[in-house]
């Protein structure tokens, strides 16, 4: 069956359907990574997006039931050049197009993915929607030039109640913002004894748990939209170790009154070269933010910057000594995870 | 860090002559690093005893030694040279060996010599199986249960132990020579001795097998900051037990998941930290397909055959990187030089899917063992890059030029079930055509999967091709069928046979219906940053990234994989071609598909289109970049086979012209060209049929020598010495050949054969010089030893084949490079046996021993300067005086088992070395030895000598036994030589009862350092001792000569390098 993809600025590609066919207008990004498209798919962070994939040939391992970052994707489309129809893999229990139906995503398949990274590269994100005719497009073009989300998507994939994952080491408070489920799990291996909140949870509430720190969660959307959870943060700052990651990070960096800038076209894949400040060392770290510290902005809010893009010189990671909270926009690695212990420890 | 101040002058090792598993990968990689290093500043001293390379160019390095890469020679250029540092980890094992040699020599901490890169504790840590075993359970990864033993019975004990099946690796060997499977204690025994016998140290590692576990690939780097990145991940279509060099590799892996992935990646990480390398390593790693159990096989701490896949796989120059991390630089110092605006500390993003094909020479071995397993066999291979898995299979199934344009074979279509499961289930190199035909057939796929261990991913993409081939049969004419088939990978060639169709007729239909390819870019970031590079593949897609500039373009047809009789010397035409080109202001395009070579660097054309070397591929981009004209003449026979259909598109040809070139191709065009022109040649004929072929040979009497014509490197070329013989090579070897053209018969003229190499401008001819070969005619002059100047014929002849070679030039009106092979009587009388109207395999040699830069006049002479413009005279270039340059070839034979070492008319070189010095005796040497033929001092010598050749031996004999060899021989020669007053040992023939020791106990105990062996016309079979008294002594490491001019140059180099032992009454008799 034939689908088509429109961009906001008009253009438009032909292709095969994919998926299922509950469309919703959503800005379009692209993702490098050549393996993980489970991951990607089902990670809370593109809730409201719609992602090409640059690597061309998606779905030739299946899904498999561990590694999801959710239970319930939330992105608003997929667009591949080809999707396996036969995966391989021995954890493999179901191909792309069958969870895709089955979990309601719409997607495409059989376009010139590269041409459409080439635009957004040159124009920066733009909105997106599908339709199955071409002459459905003039007006779901109109409709895309006309689209404001609803909601901050934040809400939409943030867990509503408040449970427990118990452990028998650090007490801690993660806000849920769009937690993946592989930070859930880093949690667990570390034993912590951690209590997962809803978004809007207040400052009292969080506290009344006695953490002795606080994780702010990545997860999807602009920050500057999440003013009530900012304001919760500015009111744990100080009274406990705070450190957030990816949209989390986003957030107490405002919090500390640091401003954001938009990144063009953002940071979304596997391979971005982060350098560490404190020792210069390189890392390469996966990605996934549209929003970056402003450097200057920090500086004057008393944060020190500790990681750097080394390709476009983008704040990576900040942290506030005194304050005892820190900030970063890749996917957390053990450092990440040691440095908050530390800080919870009361250890520099 | 910036770059090393405390050092200045740095020597870099390449890696000699071309063998299998040791190819043109270094000379890019080398040349690259070259490059890199001076782009640093610092100054580069180069040792290579490879003529044949790009690398081995004056201009690539301050100093360039070309010289054997023996201790002795390296330890001289040290002495001379003075380096500051060495760097081998970009010559590939020979490097690798050399700066271990080195080291234990003393020489380097003796002259406060740094080894820079891979450091000789990590070489050591990489390469000696009992400290690499010790270094992977410190860091905890784990690695198959094995044991290194010194001896057979060591090995059986760990067989009793650990069971069967094993894998037997020799320690310190290239290509895994010398290893394979052992699946019981008798083939145990077998790998054993021999991989103990290869094994420079006598060492070997018995390991449990893995086999049908996925072997993953990475190419990571790290640098002095300790960032450690991958570059690239790849994955083998065959599983573990096929070495990688010859398997169907593809990039990036397909079947792993993320975790999986990561996992690997991970452990490459690791071990490049724990082995502390600043440069590239590649990890080699297998993986259980049903949980995430792996294990680390194997490690190079090195740039490899792999990373020169790795580079043009992703665009990332790993080569080019790893030299300035090894002076000091880190990856976030250094800017990707694809992107320009991004840093090499950076992960490359591939948006297509590479299939790498390896290039088998079983073509030219048809009694070879065709059963690949843990020792390569392959001497090159193409790649290619589409947007689906099928596109890029069939592009490269496409690239190889083994007369296949699909996953097809046609004696595979007459195949019986068996046949093609023994051919599948014997991991046989055309089990990928074989398993296609099974599943066309219809015949059970899960059996096979089983069988093969191959994931079944890549069973679905075949089904997936299967399925539009049946689509495309069933639907001719069909433009929406044509439409999907193309976008599948299909070439027109099989598309319009199904049709019924002429091909450019498709082609036609193609172009009316828009179904056209449009070009991609390899920028390694998958279209995230913007980029400049001009490096581009075709795919069926949308958007077309390739500009066309309004410059005046040129394309230049690449030579494609590496075989035996068209090596890396081609490439090296190429890439001078495209580079004058560029310095005349032309803009130069290049198209090719081989992704070892110099010619396929991005930064060396204007433009290069990495693609299959057929009509439709070459037309396409014909048809977008609208050149003034391609040239076909130095990509070799590959290009030259394409002239004739490119321009029944209507293209031109740059240089001499289709029909002159088919002048010197086509047989009677050809002999009446020569008789206009008043040059003889053997008298000769054509014959398309056994008939005509028998009453041809019977009018010229035999022997004869016969081959098809339009072949390369002397394909299926024999001396046919009767009429029984003719009708068998009428009906074998010809079948061989699919090509329509005809069979070539020619008197076999026993003499003296020459070669010239010039160049002509359509009025003017230039002859830089006239090579000598050393041995008769009968022997392919690739697999000859080559000499310059002139050293035994006299000026007369000389002259008169300057003349011909001034007459053929002008006569068929060349344009460009020219190759023509003589052959001298014993009146002298000079016979023109070939003319080869293109760039030769001697091109690089004879330029860079005469000082003219061949490929470039004859590329100016192309774009009409003539050669006088150029300031060359007309005429012949004065001999170098004071010097003697010899090239002598290199054999894999060690490498192919069941293949006869016997030289003849077939090629079967691989590579070749580089001679020179003051006298023939000393260049020689130089040159034997940089071929690999170790020269003792003293030794024994074994003799089994045809009775044609007993006479002529004799005096050889003598020779060996006057400067104190020891000589051998089987029964019938030894008493020759007895006869004769020489004191022998005798030996037994191999079937023979006798208290005398066997001829191959002689040769495998190592009791002889050279064989001498002539066999009889007649007697070819395989099962006769000659055959086995070869075989043994390759396998054996034991240079063999069969022929005896072989010998006689060997023994003048013996002679020169040992002394008189004369008493003074025989003095005083003598005078």
């Amino acid at each position: 069956m034939k689908r088509i993809l429109v961009l906001e600025d008009g253009s438009f590609y032909t292709g095969e359907a994919l998926g299922s066919d509950r469309f919703r207008i959503g800005s379009l990004i692209f993702n490098t990574s050549m393996t993980g498209y489970q991951e990607i798919i089902t990670d809370s962070v593109h809730c409201g997006q719609i992602v090409v994939m640059t690597y061309p040939l998606i779905g030739a391992y299946g899904i498999n039931r561990e590694d999801n970052e959710s239970l319930k994707p939330s992105l608003f489309g997929l667009v591949v050049r080809t999707a396996a129809d036969k995966p391989s893999n021995f954890r493999s229990e179901e191909t792309l197009e069958s969870y895709m139906k089955r979990m309601d995503i719409p997607g495409i398949q059989g376009v010139d993915t590269r041409a459409i990274v080439r635009r957004l590269r040159n124009s920066g994100t733009m909105r997106a929607g599908f339709c199955n005719t071409e002459e459905e497009v003039p007006a779901l073009l109109e409709k895309i030039r006309a689209y404001e989300p609803e909601e901050h998507p934040v809400r939409t994939v943030s867990t509503r109640s408040i449970y427990p994952i118990p452990g028998r080491s650090h007490k801690v408070v993660m806000v849920d913002y769009g937690v993946r489920l592989s930070v859930l799990r880093e949690c667990a291996e570390r034993d912590y004894d951690l209590i997962i909140v809803p978004h809007n949870t207040s400052a009292e509430t969080i506290l009344g748990y006695h953490p002795e720190g606080v994780l702010l969660s990545g997860g999807p959307g602009n920050p500057e939209g999440l003013k009530e959870e900012t304001e919760t943060v500015r009111q744990l700052i100080g009274q406990v170790p705070v450190f957030g990651y990816g949209l989390g990070g986003e957030v107490l960096a405002l919090a500390c009154g640091c401003t954001l800038n938009a990144l063009k076209h953002g940071h979304h894949g596997p391979n971005q070269a982060v350098v560490d400040l404190s020792d210069g060392s390189v890392q390469i770290t996966r990605q996934n933010h549209d929003y970056a510290p402003d450097a200057q902005s920090a500086e004057k809010a008393g944060l020190s910057v500790t990681y750097r893009s080394l390709n476009d010189g983008s704040v990576e990671g900040f942290r506030d000594g005194q304050r005892k909270c820190s900030g970063i926009e890749f996917e957390p690695d053990s450092c990440f995870f040691d440095n908050f212990e530390c800080a919870m420890k009361g250890e520099e | 860090m910036p770059r090393r101040t405390d050092i200045h002058k740095i020597m870099v090792i390449g890696s000699g002559p071309i063998v299998i598993g040791q190819a043109a990968e270094f000379d890019y990689a080398g040349s690259q690093a070259c490059a890199s290093l001076r782009e640093e500043g610092y100054e580069v001293v180069l040792i290579n005893s490879n003529p044949a390379t790009i690398m081995t160019d004056t201009a690539i390095a301050d100093r360039v030694y070309i010289e054997p890469l023996t201790l002795e020679s390296a330890k001289r250029v040290i002495f001379k040279e003075r380096p500051d540092a060495i760097l081998g980890s970009l010559g590939g094992q020979t490097g690798l060996n050399l700066v271990v040699d080195l080291h234990e020599d003393g020489i380097l901490d003796e002259f406060g010599v740094e080894v820079l890169g891979t450091d000789l504790n990590a070489i050591n840590q990489a390469e000696d199986r009992e400290m690499f075993r010790s270094l992977m359970q410190e860091i905890h990864e784990p690695i198959p249960e094995s044991v290194i033993v010194h001896s057979i019975e060591e090995a059986v004990a760990f067989g009793d132990r650990q069971g069967y099946p094993l894998v037997v690796r020799p320690a310190y060997t290239l290509g895994g020579t010398g290893g394979g499977f052992a699946h019981n204690e008798e083939e145990l025994r077998h790998i054993t001795d021999t991989g103990l016998k290869m094994s420079p140290v006598h060492q070997c590692l018995i390991e449990q097998s893995i086999a049908g576990y996925k072997e993953i690939e990475y190419e990571v780097m790290r640098d002095a900051k300790d960032n450690a990145i991958t570059i690239c991940s790849m994955e083998n279509v065959d599983p573990v037990g096929i070495h990688t060099g010859d398997s169907i590799v593809v990039a990036p892996v397909q079947t792993l998941t993320d975790y999986e992935n990561h996992m690997l990646s991970s452990v490459a990480h690791k071990i490049i930290r724990a082995l502390r390398i600043c440069g590239g390593c590649n990890v080699q790693l297998a993986l259980d397909p049903k949980s995430f159990k792996y294990y680390v096989i194997e490690v190079n701490p090195r740039v490899s055959r792999s990373s020169a896949l790795a580079s043009k796989a992703t665009g990332y120059p790993i080569a080019r990187v790893s030299a300035k991390l090894a002076v000091g630089l880190t990856l976030d110092e250094i800017l990707n030089p694809v992107t320009k605006t991004t840093y090499a500390c950076f992960e490359p993003s591939v948006d297509y899917i590479v299939t790498k094909f390896p290039r088998m020479p079983f073509d030219k071995f048809p009694n070879a063992d065709r059963q690949l397993g843990t020792q390569m066999k392959a001497t090159g291979e193409v790649m290619s890059i589409g947007r689906t898995f099928e596109e890029s299979f069939l592009k490269s199934v496409r690239s190889l030029e083994t007369k296949v344009d699909h996953i097809e074979r046609k004696e595979l279509t007459e195949a019986s079930k068996e046949e093609l499961f023994s051919k599948i289930k014997g991991r046989d190199d055309e089990r990928f055509f074989a398993l296609a035909e099974w599943l066309r057939r219809g015949y059970d796929a899960d059996e096979m999967q089983k069988i093969t261990n191959i994931d079944r991913f890549y069973f679905d993409r075949l089904y997936k091709i299967l399925e539009i081939e049946t689509l495309v049969k069933e639907h001719p004419g069909d433009v929406d069928v044509l439409r999907t088939a193309k976008k599948t990978g299909f070439s027109d060639a099989w598309i319009s046979r199904q049709w019924k169709m002429k091909e450019a007729d498709l082609y036609d239909l193609r172009k009316q219906n828009g179904i056209t390819p449009v070009y991609k870019m390899v920028d390694t970031c998958a279209g995230e940053y913007p980029s400049e590079t001009p490096y581009l593949y075709s795919a069926y897609e949308q958007e077309n990234e390739s500009v066309p500039s309004d410059k005046k373009k040129i394309i230049v047809l690449g030579s494609g994989p590496i075989r035996i009789g068209q090596g890396v010397e081609f490439d090296y035409a190429t890439v001078h071609c495209v580079q004058t080109l560029h310095e005349e202001g032309y803009e130069a395009i290049i198209i090719n598909n081989n992704p070892e070579t110099v010619s396929t660097d991005f930064s060396i054309s204007d433009k290069l289109y990495f693609e299959p070397l057929t009509t439709e591929d070459v037309m396409h981009i014909v048809d977008l970049e609208q050149p003034l004209g391609v040239i076909v003449q130095f990509g070799g026979q590959t290009a030259i086979n394409l002239a004739d259909s490119l321009v029944k598109h209507g293209v031109k040809i740059l240089g001499t012209t289709l029909e002159n070139i088919n002048a010197a191709e086509d047989r009677h065009e050809f002999e009446t060209m020569l008789d206009r022109l008043g040059i003889p040649q053997p008298e000769g004929d054509t014959a398309v049929t056994v008939e005509k072929a028998l009453e041809i040979a019977g009018r010229i009497g035999y022997p004869v020598l016969v081959r098809p014509s339009y072949v390369l490197g002397g394909r299926a070329m024999e001396i046919v010495h009767n009429e029984e013989e003719l009708k068998v090579y009428m009906s074998t070897a010809v079948k061989e050949i699919s090509h329509d053209s005809p069979i070539l018969i020619d008197r076999y003229v026993l003499g003296k054969e020459l070669e010239i190499d010039a160049i002509a401008d359509g009025e003017n001819v230039y002859i830089p010089g006239v090579m000598e070969h050393i041995e008769r005619a009968g022997i392919h002059s690739g697999d000859s030893i080559s000499v310059y100047p002139t050293q035994t014929v006299s000026e007369e002849v000389k002259n008169t084949i300057i003349d011909y070679g001034l007459r053929i030039g002008k006569g068929f009106h060349f344009i460009g490079l020219y190759n023509i092979q003589f052959i001298v009587d014993r009146n002298n009388k000079v016979y023109v046996l070939e003319v080869n109207p293109r760039s030769s395999r001697t091109v690089p040699f004879l330029s860079k021993i005469t000082g003219v830069p061949m490929c470039q006049v004859a590329t100016k002479a192309i774009l009409g300067e003539s050669i006088p413009e150029q300031g060359y005279t007309p005429g012949y270039h004065q001999d170098q005086r004071g010097r003697v340059y010899v090239k002598a070839p290199v054999f894999s034979f060690a490498k192919l088992r069941s293949v006869d070492t016997v030289l003849g008319p077939e090629m079967k070189s691989t590579g070749e070395a580089l001679g020179a010095d003051t006298s023939l005796e000393k260049a020689l040497y130089k040159a034997l030895l940089g071929s690999g033929v170790r020269i003792p001092q003293y030794g024994n010598v074994l003799f089994t000598i045809a009775r044609d050749d007993k006479q002529a031996a004799l005096d050889l004999a003598k020779r060996f036994y006057a400067i104190g060899y020891g000589l051998y021989a089987t029964e019938g020669t030894a008493q020759f030589l007895e006869e004769n007053g020489l004191f022998v040992h005798h030996t037994a023939k191999i079937s023979e009862e006798s208290e005398n020791e066997s001829v191959l106990d002689v040769i495998q105990k190592g009791k002889v350092s050279f064989v001498v062996n002539t066999m009889d016309a007649a007697s070819r079979s395989k099962r006769e001792d000659g055959f086995l008294i070869r075989r043994v002594s390759a396998e054996n490491n034991i240079s063999c000569m069969t022929s005896l001019d072989t010998a006689d140059a060997l023994l003048k180099v013996l002679e020169s390098r040992s002394f008189a032992m004369v008493s003074m009454n025989e003095m005083e008799a003598e005078r």
